[in-house]
């Protein structure tokens, strides 16, 4: 008797605590778990990756989309013309697109959004993104036409982003704390401080989504992550924050590990206006005295791509230039006599909070006082790193890893906080722009690429991985990120 | 009697107009700004310009302190920067987790640290004092963070009894919402236990060398008896002074066990608006605790004066 009583009571304490269906054959409902909660619901005014991690294709859906290998392909618009001096783009959009109101999707919800990332007081974090259109027009309620300044032949990619996602001018008033979209999902309720929930979309106008309900919940703290994870009070942990703790859920049949690519470049940024970084040898000696693979192994644990430029090594037009940048202390000795110093020198080394950037720094500073360089480490919070490090340009080195998809062009722009500044790059990416020819387009990619790995403008260390931890009987998570998102249209419980 | 009145009460606003004074002015000179930080390492000069003004932060920072004051006199905390709600509105969601929170540690802490220290002072010198003196050693030395992850690995990820987090709210049963504070409360209620215990140990043992005890002991009545009628009670004002303290610690200090059992409490909201730069957020729930701090203050104080008529006639 007494043991039965003590069973019932785990079971109710167990079944309340999770707050779902905890028996049930094939479930309908998922809670998924995720680091950073965003700071409020509007993709297209804030650069929080939260954001998007919670609502893009989910709630919020643009002209064209990414898919999960990277590649964009049709969203709400269905199809596109392109004219022949590649300044015109005319949308077909999908029709029966409503959004989560009841509202109909159409060329005019388009132009509002597109207008409204451009216009002078837009608060869009991307708003670079939309800076070469001049006008949009509706051509029909289905239509519509989008005229650029000059040829840009990554628009499609730019209006993929979840920052040019299409919203309605009469609900934007409340999107920060009521998205309104037109995705697979609709929202449902937020929890300030602890979960987002959303309800499938039965109007949806494509292949509707599995599942019935979906809980965000957001835990920050990475042995919380662990314990809820094993406790499987949740579901799935989409960017796992313990990458020491992967192995023991890979040996655990209850769970699957993912661990797939980003966009995301760690590089050891440099400050290239500040001696003795601005001298090239010095630079090269640097990255001579860079073990990536030691920094992969002490600091992710192993999960990581070691890469030598600034590009996503899983992109068809990666070039490998590791070997620019082997490791090879003794060059590095050799480099900084010949440029005169030979005693080494001291530089700052500022370090954001993520663990890539506080434990790769200790990695690196080890590594470069074994060829004479001695680092000052300081650890900020990013607010800090943005003021000092990204505005005030007062560091000498620091660990960032850039996420943003397909962003060499940040070479290109002198004031940019690493202060790399080279026309011959930044001629290349003022060609790329306006190229629309495939062929033509890699060849330049691959030039940017190269110039600079061999102007060593940054330490190149690695790309960050993305582990994804959750229930083995889950299907359909995304593997990779190529942007930040969490799409849940195609996950389902098998059983 | 009055004019004590009065100048606790001028003591008391005076406290009040200097404390956000001084948050303002060190949230202010701390660096990062809010709106670069929500709009990240992509934005444009021109967008961060808009974000500003939007938010208001382009006004004179004289300006900014004088609106968030006079705000606060008629209840209204201001807007938050990122989460874009009222700041009034989110403490009062906040509170809800982090009051009952506190409570129920300092409820927890108070069972634990009664009957041991007591047991620790009747005892004293002997093997039953050793072995609490020695536990509430180690109660003070082990973070309570480190109790909360133990907690976790034994009764949520070995046992399953707990969930290893999150708080289901109280729309789904006040023993739903019991159930879900318990290994955090436990977390936080075994240090500060074991600070109690100490305190009602010392106190117990102090007051059972005064004279009436000797008298009470004289007269008849067993070791027992004299602690229970006569010494408990006065060495009672110590304990509920350090209880007092502890109160207002648990309310503003679970920050950590908020982060560890992620739970929506006010700590968590006051750690993620720094992070943040939600420069209003952090100004008015800082400025919130403070008042509750003073206010007590203030209470205890007026409580002194009418207890302790010595008080009254010097006008302290």
């Amino acid at each position: 008797m007494k043991y039965h009583f003590k069973l019932l009571l785990a079971a109710s304490i167990l079944a309340a605590s999770i707050g779902i269906q905890t028996v049930q054959a094939a479930k309908t409902s998922i809670t998924i778990a995720l680091q950073l909660e965003p700071p409020h619901l509007d993709p297209t005014s804030a650069a929080a990756g939260a954001i998007d991690s919670v609502l893009y294709s989910n709630v919020f859906e643009g002209l064209t989309r990414f898919a999960s290998d990277g590649a964009v392909i049709p969203g709400l618009a269905k199809s596109w013309e392109i004219s022949d001096n590649g300044k015109e783009y005319i949308f077909h959009l999908n029709s029966s697109v409503t959004f989560h109101d009841g509202s109909t999707m159409d060329a005019s919800d388009v132009k509002f959004s597109l207008d409204r990332a451009r216009a002078e007081d837009s608060t869009n974090a991307q708003k670079a993104l939309f800076s070469g259109i001049e006008n949009v027009e509706v051509i029909s309620s289905d239509k519509v036409k989008v005229t650029l300044a000059s040829p840009n032949g990554s628009f499609l990619f730019n209006m993929a982003w979840g920052d040019a996602v299409i919203v309605a001018p009469e609900t934007v008033g409340e999107i920060k704390t009521n998205p309104i979209g037109t995705g697979a999902f609709k929202f449902s309720n937020w929890v300030q401080g602890d979960k987002i929930e959303l309800l499938r979309n039965d109007q949806y106008w494509g292949t509707p989504a599995h599942l019935e309900s979906a809980t965000f919940k957001f835990i920050s703290d990475p042995s919380a992550a662990f314990s809820a994870m094993m406790a499987q009070d949740i579901d799935a942990f989409a960017g796992f924050p313990a990458p020491e703790n992967l192995v023991q859920f890979e040996a655990d049949n209850r769970f699957q590990v993912l661990v797939g690519n980003t966009e995301g470049e760690t590089i050891l940024s440099t400050n290239n206006k500040m001696p003795p970084l601005d001298n090239v040898k010095v630079r090269k000696a640097i990255a001579h005295a860079i073990d990536r693979q030691a920094i992969i192994d002490g600091a992710m644990f192993g999960y990581g791509t070691p890469i030598g430029t600034h590009f996503a090594p899983h992109n068809p037009d990666y070039v490998d230039l590791k070997a620019n940048s082997n490791y090879d202390p003794e060059l590095s000795k050799k480099l900084l006599s010949e440029a005169g110093f030979s005693e080494g020198f001291t530089t700052t080394l500022k370090l954001p909070p993520p663990s890539y950037a506080r434990r790769g720094g200790e990695i690196i500073a080890s590594q470069l006082r074994a060829v004479g360089i001695e680092t000052e480490i300081s650890n900020l919070e990013w607010a800090q790193w943005l003021e000092e490090v990204f505005r005030g340009k007062d560091y000498g080195l620091t660990i960032v890893s850039h996420t943003e998809p397909m962003d060499i062009g940040i070479y290109a722009r002198p004031e940019y906080y690493f202060q790399y500044d080279s026309s011959e790059f930044q001629a290349v990416i003022e060609a790329l722009n306006v190229e629309s020819n495939t062929q033509k387009r890699s060849n330049l990619l691959k030039k940017a690429q190269r110039i600079i790995s061999e102007d060593y403008v940054n330490g190149y260390l690695f790309e960050l991985a993305f582990p994804t931890v959750a229930n083995a009987k889950i299907t359909g998570l995304w593997e990779n990120a190529p942007t930040q998102a969490t799409d849940l249209t195609d996950v389902k419980w098998t059983d | 009697m009055i004019n004590f009145f009065f100048r606790r009460l001028f003591t008391f606003v005076l406290s009040l107009a200097l404390a956000s004074f001084v948050i303002f002015s060190l949230v202010e000179i701390a660096p990062g700004d809010p709106a670069s930080f929500m709009l990240g390492i992509n934005a444009q000069a021109d967008t961060i310009a808009a974000l500003r003004s939007e938010l208001g932060l382009d006004q004179p920072k004289i300006s900014r302190y004088l609106a968030w004051i006079s705000g606060m006199l008629t209840g209204d905390f201001g807007v938050s920067y990122t989460y874009r709600t009222n700041v009034s509105e989110m403490v009062g969601d906040r509170l809800w987790v982090s009051l009952p929170l506190a409570i129920y540690a300092l409820f927890l802490s108070t069972v634990i640290a009664l009957p041991t220290g007591i047991y620790a002072a009747a005892k004293r010198g002997k093997a039953g004092d050793f072995t609490v003196i020695s536990a509430t050693q180690i109660g003070i030395a082990i973070p309570n963070f480190w109790f909360a992850i133990i907690l976790v690995g034994i009764f949520s990820i070995k046992l399953q009894w707990f969930s290893a987090g999150g708080f289901s709210g109280w729309q789904n049963g006040i023993l739903d919402g019991i159930t879900s504070l318990t290994l955090p409360a436990i977390a936080l209620a075994l240090p500060q236990a074991a600070i109690l215990s100490r305190i009602v140990r010392s106190a117990l043992i102090e007051t059972l060398g005064e004279d009436y005890i000797r008298t009470a002991r004289a007269k008849g009545l067993s070791s027992w008896q004299t602690i229970w009628a006569h010494a408990l009670r006065n060495a009672l004002i110590p304990v509920l002074t350090i209880i007092g303290l502890q109160f207002s610690f648990l309310l503003a200090g679970a920050i950590i066990i908020e982060q560890v059992f992620y739970l929506p409490g006010l700590g968590r909201l006051v750690f993620q608006a720094i992070t943040q730069r939600d420069l209003i957020v952090v100004e008015s729930v800082v400025m919130l605790l403070v008042f509750a701090v003073i206010l007590v203050n203030f209470i205890v104080d007026i409580a002194y004066m009418l207890v302790d008529p010595r008080l009254r006639q010097d006008g302290i």
